[in-house]
This record gives C-alpha cells, structure tokens and sequence, in this order.
C-alpha cells in the first residue's frame, strides 16, 4: 500500500451552535483524514486534495499559493504558519493537527472572523498623513526619498496580513482590545516614512491603554512572521519614541496624553 | 429580499477596483459607492504581482517610445489611440500611488530608480525589489481606508448583473459568511476581476483568478473580446507555475539549455533574454521540443541562471524570488541555477471596453486584467499590467462616476423580479443538487488538463476542435453536479461551483477564439499557420453568448500613427 499520512483537523459548524469559538460540546470536533502521503505536497496541497476528492464541505482560505497573499495561515500542530508554504514532509511519518488560528472567533472549520483585525488596522491610519492636505493631488513629481530613508522603514512595509502573529500573541489571547502586532508595526511603518507628517495623529492610538504597553515583550510575534517584518523590536521602538514625545510634551507644558 | 442602494458598484478589490474606489470617493464624495470582493482586498491578485511598473518618467525616454513597445509587444493588435492615452496616464499614476506610499526603489539621489524589462526600448519599469504587486496593492488599500464615504462588502460573491431593460440596476450577490443572498441596487458597476488563469493547470495565477467578470457580463450580451490571447510566462518554477519575475532577467539573468547554451541568441539575438513574453515561451518550448531541455520529475525545463549576479544584488533587487525557490522549489538561486518552464500567466482578452472603461451595455465598466481596452493586443509586454490597472482603474471610475451622477436608479419592484429570476435559476443549478452525480473538483481538473494540452502555447486545428469538444462534454457534465456542503455559512462548495460555471464559459470563448483565428499573432501561435496574416486577422475577436454557444464577430482595430511592420527583436 502506497504511504499515507493522517491530518487531523478541527471542524466547526456555526449552524448548530454560536457564531464563535466554542469551549465545549460536539460542534468543534476533530476529524481524522488518511489520504496518500506525497512528499512534495504543501499542507494546503493537502487540504485542496481534501476538498476535491474526499469532502467538499471542509471550509479554509487559500489564494495565491506563494505566501503572498496571506490568506491561508492555521494553527499546525500548535503553532501558527502559513499553509501553503508547509511541508508534509516536515511532519512524516507523524500525524498533522490543523485548528483555525487561534485568539480569533470561528466562522467555520478553519475560517477565523477578521473583523476586528481590520478595524485595528483602519484604527492606526495606516495612509500617508500631510500637513498640506494637497500635498497628494500633486502628481508633477515624487518626494524624494533617499535608499537610507527607506531603509528606515521597509523591513515593517512588509506585512502580509496573515495575522499569525496574533494567533500566538499571548497578550492579544487575554485582551481582544490589545491593538496587536502588525497594526503596530503598520503605525511604525508610516510614522518612520520620510514622506509622513502623522505621527502625532497615531500616537493617541498606539501609546493609548490599548496600545503598545499592552506588550507583555514575548517575542512570539516575531517568532511566527513568515515575512521577518519584526513586530516586537517596532513595538519596543515605539514604546520608547511615545516615551519620549510624552517626556517633552511634559516639558513643552503639555498634557502628556 | 432585501435591498442594499448605492450608486456604483465596484467589483473586485485588487489594483484596478481599489484605484477605480479612491479615484471615485476622492472626486466624487457625496457618491454612494463600494467595492465588493469575494476576498479581502490585500489577498486580490495583484498582490503577486513581482517585477514592476511601467511608465514613463526619465529625461531620456518618451510617451512616443513607451506607445510603440507596447504596440509591437502587442503584435500590432493594440488600439493605438487607447495605447496613447496610456502611457500619459501611466506617468502621473506612478507619481500619484508615490505619494499614496508606494515604497517605489530609489536612486542614490532620492529619485525613483527604473529597471529593464522585456521588450521596452529603455528603462523604464519602477519596482519595489519585486514585490512590486504587493507593495502596491498594499498602497492602495491603506489608502482607501482613510475614505469614509468608500464602503466594502468583503468576502461577498456577485452572483449575477442585474440588468433592465439593457441598463445595469445592481448586482445579486452572496454574503459568504452569512451564506444568504442579497440585492445590491446601483446605477452603475465596475467590473474589476482579473483573469482567468485558473482554467489552466500549469499557471502563476492565484486560486481566485476565475473569470467572474467576464461570465458576468457576458451573461447578460455584453461581448468579451481577443479571449484567444493567453500570455505565457518563460519563466514558471517547477512544480507548479509560481512566477519568476521577468526582472530576474531585467536584472541580468540568463536562460541556459541542457548543453549550456544561452539560446536566446539563436531566436531574438538583439533582445536576447529580454525579448517580450511570448517570443521567450516558444523559444524555450521549442529548446524542449527539440531534446535540449533538462527533464525532472515534473517535465522538461530549462535554465534560469541568476549566479553571476552574486547575493548582494539578489538579496537588494530580487529577495522574493530568491525566498520563492528556497520556499517552494527546494533551491537557492545564489548557488543553483533555477528550473523554470513556460505558465500561464496572464488573460490579454477581457470585458470588452472602450479608452474609459466603458462597455457596450449601460452602466457596466470594466478595468484591469479582466477588461480588455485593448492596449495589449496580442502579447502584453512585462510591466505594463501594473500600470494598466492604475491607470484604467482611475478612468473606469470618473467614467463611471459621471454616468451615475445622472442615471437614475432601477426601480426597487423591478430590481426584486429580476432576482427573484436569478435566485430560482441558482438554486436549481447550484443548491439544489441531490440527485446529481458528478463532483465538481473533477471537472475543474479535467478542464484544466484539457486547456494545457489543447489550447497551450502552440495550437493546431486538430486539438483545438478536441479541447471545443471537451469543454462541451464539461458543460454537459456540469448540469449534473452535486454539492455535499450542507452548512450556508461560508460555503466554499458553492462559490467554487460558480465559479466552475463561470471558467467553463470563458474557456469555451477562448478556446473557439483560437480555433477561429487561423494566424500566429502575439501570443497565439498555430502551428498549421505559423505567419501573422494582417489581411484577413488584423481584427479584434468580440464573443457574444448564445444558447448555442459563442457568437463572433470583428472589430477592427484602431491605428493612429504606426502601421503594422514585421515583429523582429
């Protein structure tokens, strides 16, 4: 008999019970599927194969199937990553569990509700704030921005959105209105911008309760980023930055919001 | 059923319907409009986009040399006066997403720095490293956020158009997270879906690339146009077709057979690897037709060989691809050449639409991959796919924009048949499906099987009629579907059946399309006619739906100041 491997995955349906994650009873439930083991297939070559061939009512996210698009993260075995860029073989001759990430509400199976994800991410105005609110209608040429000046914020210019970091950000785990890893690294991104003149119009949002010192400095989040964009030394930077606008306020006679 | 009322429409949230929204709620505020995507926006497609952007920026270059490449890249079956209107649109649009953020790459200077790319007789391809798609489509929706009066409807399907009396009234459309289906009014709707790549196997196309646009409006008479032409990218990593950005050879990489040859020089020695798309899939497949390919446990293949350049430069200009071959081909491009072969990669043909965005039926727009103006005509050259959708996004909109503005809206009791109609017609296809037999996985994998075999880079008469033949036994077969997902809420079962109907009525068009062209232009290349015939195919292809199967007709293409000459590099 041709090798096999067993994925176990995590199903919810939402028509028997609450639209959230369950603790307890027989609507989140694992089920066990055996199905021929290839050694070059993705967990989501897998999951695909799943869905055509052996039940088409498993529920996931996938697109681009490049670790682009940021779509189809999970929790494998415990940990958050993306699945199209998993092996199989990394797990071979052992069993896979596959659970929707986690820290989020349940949709279906392994589809998480986003929806606060994206109202902190609205939250930090993640867009390029100008004192001259013109300043964007002048198309007759570009700010100048220098490699060095770039170099300053690139590295947080290249979150996906897959909010791995979320599902193992502990802090987020306890307090859903924590503001969270890549938001704050969204605000670090635009506020370190050369081109940008909105530090002060995020800096409610970040140095807020909810904010940065929510930041228990855990590390997890960079730990799980497929994109290396480091969450934790932006939040750390910001808390230093807010510390030290918060200092001058002070001294400028300000509130020190 | 309940009634949600806008004004426009906008479907599809990449490049070109983010940059159709922004354009219209920064214009045009007291509009009612939204973007509606069956994605969140950051995941559309263009997120993988990876070389860059074409425009025009630089002292040395011109609009007149941008239009031209582009129109010989095109095999002269561009409009030329769309072309024209393009490049000038093109320069403004790359400063406009600068100053939206796009963290475009620099010169030392601070200046925006540009890149070769195939076919282009200067630099002129902006880029960020190549994650080009990404950064920009990540621009444009961080942008958007900062509207208020844009509103989004993510993760809902449009179902079908909802036409009156030939004018748009809105769209019918599935709330996936909910799984119930909901009326959208509109005066007008912008059709920004992108292509329809997934109809092939072997392609660099995301799973979500299903032609809705084009099934949509099609559906209801508006035509769709030059189907036929497929681009093919050189350059698919072996296993499964993930894009190699063409910038890996802007950048100074070479395609080498098995004996080591740098065989570009023997089909395009001016351009060599930088000749357009097109030349450079056949040129590699004929190296495999005639034995010189490598052969793996994936197929035959070639040679992309980026050592010379040395990790610095890989490392600064082309980190994605280098993450790519680690991630999905086992391979590191510093140290390795990377196996690479033709993929499918790009849908020239589209919804067909005037310079504006504007199409045949009354308050429908398109813009973008999906659209078809055409500036591409045959063969679209690397780098200008990006530009389009800036570019076009922002004139579908202000067109659109202006229609609504004195349209008057559909009335509500008419708006209710009309997906009353549409409602009962989805669940005898879609829902209702007990006594079917057939899984729709299987079709999909037998269509795509189908169109790589039958209607890939070379087509012939004989395997042409075979693939018409196939796509129309998959249409039998789809009538006798049979969904297993029991749960309404977020049914995937039932978005990919719909999506299965509509990549079935696009491939048909693009299969017969091909059968119908009986010449070798751009990237539709006939082996039993292997020459551009000017006199009698220098036409746009127009497809009509009919119970029959398409209807085709020609359209003359529009030529202003540069007549078709013979395509060498």
């Amino acid at each position: 008999m041709a090798d096999q491997i067993k994925l176990t995955i995590w199903r919810y349906n939402p028509d028997n019970g609450p639209d959230n994650r369950p603790d307890k009873g027989d609507e989140y439930r694992p089920q066990t599927f055996t199905i021929p083991y290839q050694k070059d297939w993705s967990i989501l070559d897998a999951l695909n194969h799943i869905k055509a061939e052996v039940d088409g009512s498993l529920s996931y996210r996938w697109s681009c199937r490049m670790a682009i698009c940021g779509s189809c993260g999970m929790m494998v075995n415990g940990t958050p990553r993306l699945t199209c860029s998993t092996y199989l073989n990394e797990f071979h001759p052992n069993e896979i569990t596959l659970e929707p990430l986690a820290n989020f509400p349940i949709i279906k199976d392994l589809v998480v509700d986003l929806t606060d994800f994206m109202d902190k991410l609205r939250s930090v105005k993640p867009w390029i704030i100008r004192e001259n609110k013109k300043d964007d209608e002048d198309t007759s040429s570009e700010y100048l921005q220098t490699p060095a000046q770039m170099e300053s914020y690139y590295q947080q210019s290249l979150c996906i959105n897959c909010t791995l970091c979320y599902a193992a950000c502990p802090a987020y785990g306890l307090h859903s209105d924590f503001l969270g890893p890549a938001a704050i690294a969204l605000t670090y991104r635009y506020n370190n911008d050369s081109r940008d003149q909105g530090r002060e119009d995020r800096r409610k949002v970040v140095a807020a309760e909810n904010g940065v010192w929510k930041c228990p400095v855990v590390g997890d989040c960079t730990e799980v980023c497929p994109k290396h964009v480091d969450p934790s030394a932006a939040i750390q930077r910001t808390k230093v930055n807010s510390a030290v606008s918060w200092f001058f306020s002070f001294l400028k006679g300000g509130k020190g919001e | 059923m309940d009634v949600l009322s806008h004004d426009i429409l906008i479907v599809g949230g990449g490049g070109a319907g983010l940059r159709a929204g922004i354009a219209i709620a920064h214009a045009y505020p007291s509009l009612k409009t939204a973007v509606i995507s069956k994605v969140y926006p950051m995941r559309s497609h263009t997120v993988a986009a990876e070389g860059g952007c074409a425009a025009v920026i630089k002292d040395n270059d011109n609009h007149d040399l941008h239009a031209f490449d582009t129109i010989k890249g095109s095999d002269f079956l561009a409009d030329q006066d769309a072309v024209e209107a393009f490049v000038r649109d093109a320069s403004k649009e790359v400063i406009q997403i600068e100053r939206w953020g796009c963290p475009w790459n620099r010169e030392e200077d601070g200046h925006i720095a540009v890149r070769w790319f195939g076919g282009m007789s200067q630099k002129r391809t902006l880029h960020a490293a190549d994650k080009t798609g990404f950064h920009l489509l990540h621009a444009l929706f961080q942008t958007s956020l900062k509207y208020d009066n844009l509103k989004r409807y993510d993760e809902w399907f449009v179902a079908g158009l909802l036409v009156d009396d030939g004018k748009i009234g809105g769209v019918l459309a599935l709330n996936i997270r909910q799984g119930t289906f909901h009326i959208l009014a509109a005066k007008a709707v912008i059709l920004c879906t992108g292509g329809v790549g997934r109809i092939y196997a072997f392609t660099s196309n995301a799973g979500i690339k299903t032609g809705d646009g084009a099934a949509l409006a099609y559906r209801e008479g508006a035509p769709i146009k030059d189907m036929e032409f497929i681009q093919f990218h050189p350059s698919g990593l072996l296993k499964n077709g993930i894009l190699i950005t063409e910038a890996s050879r802007g950048e100074g990489g070479y395609l080498f057979n098995k004996d080591g040859k740098r065989f570009m020089e023997q089909y395009a020695p001016s351009k060599m690897e930088l000749a357009p798309r097109d030349i450079v899939s056949r040129s590699i497949m004929e190296e495999i037709l005639a034995g010189r390919g490598l052969d793996g446990p994936y197929g035959s293949y070639v040679h992309l060989d980026l050592r010379h350049l040395g990790e610095a430069k890989i490392m600064e200009k082309l980190p994605m691809v280098r993450e790519l071959c680690i991630d999905f081909a086992g391979m590191d491009p510093v140290y390795e050449p990377i196996p690479i072969r033709p993929t499918m990669h790009y849908t020239m043909g589209g919804v067909h639409t005037d310079k504006d965005g504007k199409t045949p039926l009354a308050g429908l727009y398109a813009a973008g991959e999906g659209a078809c103006v055409s500036i591409h005509g045959g063969n679209r050259l690397g780098s200008n796919s990006l530009a389009e959708i800036l570019v076009f996004g922002a004139r579908a909109g202000r067109t659109a924009a202006e229609y609504a503005r004195q349209a008057k809206p559909c009335a509500s009791e008419r708006l209710q048949s009309l997906a009353k109609e549409k409602m009962d017609f989805i669940q005898r296809r879609y829902i209702r499906t007990e006594n079917g037999t057939e899984r729709v996985g299987a079709i999909l994998s037998d269509l795509r099987k189908t169109m790589d075999e039958k209607v890939g880079i070379y087509r012939r008469e004989e395997g042409l009629r075979e693939g018409i033949e196939a796509i129309q036994r998959l249409k039998e077969r789809f009538n006798r579907i049979r969904l297993t997902q029991q749960s309404q809420v977020f049914n995937t079962e039932l978005v990919g059946a719909m999506e299965m109907d509509n990549m079935l009525e696009v491939a048909h068009v693009v299969a017969l399309g091909a059968f119908n062209r009986k010449e070798s232009r751009g990237g539709h290349a006939r082996k039993d006619y292997p020459n551009r015939d000017d006199a009698q195919f220098l036409h746009h292809s127009l497809a009509y739906q009919t119970p029959d199967g398409p209807r085709m007709e020609k359209l003359p293409v529009t030529i202003t100041k540069w007549q078709p000459e013979e395509r060498k590099y």
